[in-house]
């Protein structure tokens, strides 16, 4: 049917391969290959940035959250930016597992692994945000319903309760979705190692997994089941961290575009963060023969789409400014364009508009360097898109008596890039501890695994 | 070595295409308790060692329901009955603004049945199983595929099944013990 067109295209896997070899290729990964300086370095320096974020974790919980930059009026300074970014980023990983898997797209196979870990990894560094940025962080667990001797309850019709169900509940069922997509392939490990001491902790993990023929039948049932129940949940998840802003009166934040370019963005930075992991891991890693240039071309399209849906939400914002009639969100338009953060809001006109479409040139597409560079560019412009949401509607909103500005401090970057050490030191243990390619998903792509009845 | 009553025997083959035909004439021969082991999930290979109730789905929906009820119950009791709150004048059983924490409670009990269910169903975990007493077993996760009668079948007889297992041309047959 699509045959000659499919030839064209690069292959989901090069050709020769067989179960032993893919096997034995993912496997050694993880057991044979040795740790080399490069990887202790780059886990060195990550893990240092690492400890830098609980430094500066410690300091805030001594002396409280004026050590930030934020105040009046802007409250919701870095915390809620870094906390947008971080979840946003998760959500391509649960796209590629789980909406990926629904719509039979194969090409899946090999990165779904890593970036469902990317996922977790996201969210986990997401999490810490919201919990640090409540001021009295040692009564957090107030935001989860339990009979307490207070006798209250949270308030079920503020968006910000929703989102403490909605966050939580992602991180478990991506973590759920991410140990069974392992079972098998720990199993794989467990049979593979040479040393005993792996055998018990791979054994222990695969739970016995043997690769019954009842077994894979219920396992297939589930792992189907719960993409169903992840792709309308990712979805859900930034839409519901959309309605933190948009049910909010703020001018700026109270659009009805939130949620879809909400999710539009999550995906659009997601990908980014998918290429700019992939594209080194694939060099280092010799994965080139999994991770072919049909992954990297398809990333790129979905990168594309979804900058494009961003940058209508952009001009929907900018038309409903100028047509609403509204003059605070007509002043809003003019404070982003004229304002003192104008600066940041051309760059993330140009970070995520201008610079990604080079993405129609087919020949970038499948130009590592070229996309690197090009997601290192949409996370940022992803990034300021946050701030800009944040605080430029927050720091001048209705009455011009508490208008004010916004300075992050030292404490805020430290925190915020030591979530990006803490991201990458457990990305670095996933590569050398776990298989990072779905090994039996992989065997299913060969042609040997073809069976008629 | 004092002969016990073995586990089974299993048959191991170099394809998938071979071990699925191999496990449907094992069916249509009359054994009942077969089972086979891939090392990825085969289509059609379930049927063939006559598995047909698959009740993760009913456990899912079970789970769903129950994570949506409780979901909506306690935003319910919460809002109306134990902390009446007035918020803006909102009624207290203010059930639009509930439906997103129903939906979520609805996906994680889902979930979380998912797997449990799934997992129990399988009997795992299960640190101790006959099957890997068998040295090549191990490669049942790579790249070879096994067929195994187990001897709880009612037509076991172990000369008979080696008999019939060697016609289906494996590459090696082995006692499983038990």
């Amino acid at each position: 049917m699509d045959e000659p067109l499919q030839n064209k295209r690069a292959p989901v896997i090069e050709p020769g391969y067989t179960f032993g070899s893919v096997t034995d290729k993912i496997s050694a990964i993880v057991l044979t290959r040795p740790t080399s300086n490069t990887w202790f370095i780059g886990f060195g320096v990550m893990f240092l940035l690492t400890m830098m974020l609980l430094f500066a974790v410690s300091y805030l919980f001594v002396k409280g959250i004026g050590i930030w930059g934020v105040n009046v009026p802007v409250g919701w300074g870095f915390a809620i930016v870094n906390f947008v970014w971080w979840i946003g980023i998760g959500h391509a990983g649960t796209l590629i597992s789980a909406i990926l898997l629904l719509l039979r797209q194969s090409w899946r196979n090999s990165i779904n692994r890593f970036a469902e870990a990317m996922t977790l990894f996201a969210v986990a560094s997401a999490g810490i945000f919201p919990a640090i940025h409540v001021g009295r962080p040692w009564v957090a667990y107030w935001l989860f319903p339990y009979p307490n001797t207070m006798n209250v309850w949270p308030q079920f019709r503020s968006p910000l309760v929703w989102d403490v169900f909605a966050v939580s509940t992602y991180a478990t069922i991506s973590a759920l979705f991410w140990f069974i997509g392992l079972v098998p392939d720990l199993a794989t490990l467990r049979d593979r190692s040479e040393e005993r001491w792996k055998k018990i902790i791979y054994g222990m993990l695969a739970m016995g997994w043997r690769g019954s023929a009842r077994h894979w039948h219920r396992y297939e049932t589930a792992y189907l089941l719960l993409a169903g129940l992840a792709t309308p949940l990712v979805l859900s998840v930034h839409t519901v961290v959309s309605f933190d802003f948009a049910v909010g009166i703020v001018p700026g934040w109270h659009t009805t575009i939130f949620p879809p370019y909400f999710v539009a963005g999550a995906i659009y930075s997601g990908f980014a963060m998918v290429l700019m992991l992939a594209i080194p891991i694939r060099k280092v890693y010799n994965l080139e023969d999994f991770i072919t240039e049909r992954h990297l071309q398809n990333s790129a399209k979905v990168m594309l789409a979804t900058g494009l849906i961003v940058a209508y939400g952009y001009v929907v914002e900018g038309f409903m400014g100028w047509y609403g009639g509204n003059r605070y969100d007509a002043f809003l338009l003019w404070n982003r364009l004229h304002g003192p953060y104008s600066f940041f809001y051309y760059m993330l006109l140009v970070c995520n508009i201008v610079i990604p479409q080079v993405l129609w040139i087919p020949k970038l597409r499948t130009n590592p360097v070229w996309l690197f560079f090009i997601s290192g560019v949409v996370l940022v412009g992803m990034w300021l898109e946050r701030f800009i949401i944040v605080v430029v509607s927050l720091h001048r909103d209705f009455l011009t008596s508490s208008w004010g500005m916004y300075y992050p401090t030292r404490w805020d970057w430290m925190t915020y890039i030591g979530t990006i050490g803490l991201f990458l030191s457990a990305m670095f243990l996933f590569v050398r501890i776990l298989p990072m390619i779905s090994i039996f998903e992989m065997r299913t792509l060969l042609p040997e695994a073809e069976v008629k009845e | 070595m004092k002969r016990t009553k073995a586990y089974g025997l299993m048959a191991e083959f170099d394809s998938v295409q071979t071990l699925l035909d191999a496990a449907n004439r094992t069916r249509e021969a009359g054994y009942k308790k077969i089972d086979a082991y891939s090392p990825f999930p085969v289509e059609g290979l379930a049927e063939a060692v006559g598995f047909h109730h698959d009740e993760v789905p009913l456990v899912v929906l079970i789970g769903g329901l129950i994570g949506g009820l409780t979901g909506y119950l306690m935003q319910y009791w919460i809002s109306a009955v134990s902390y009446p709150v007035n918020v803006g004048g909102k009624p207290y059983h203010s059930w639009p603004a509930f439906i997103v924490v129903t939906f979520e409670m609805t996906i994680l009990f889902a979930g979380i049945s998912a797997v449990l269910g799934m997992l129990a169903l399988n009997g795992l975990p299960m640190p101790y199983h006959p099957v890997f007493n068998v040295p090549r077993f191990a490669f049942a996760t790579k790249d070879r595929f096994f067929l195994i009668v187990f001897s709880s079948d009612p037509k076991y007889n172990p000369t008979e099944v080696r008999r019939f297992l060697e016609g289906l041309r494996p590459r090696s047959i082995s006692e499983v013990p038990d």
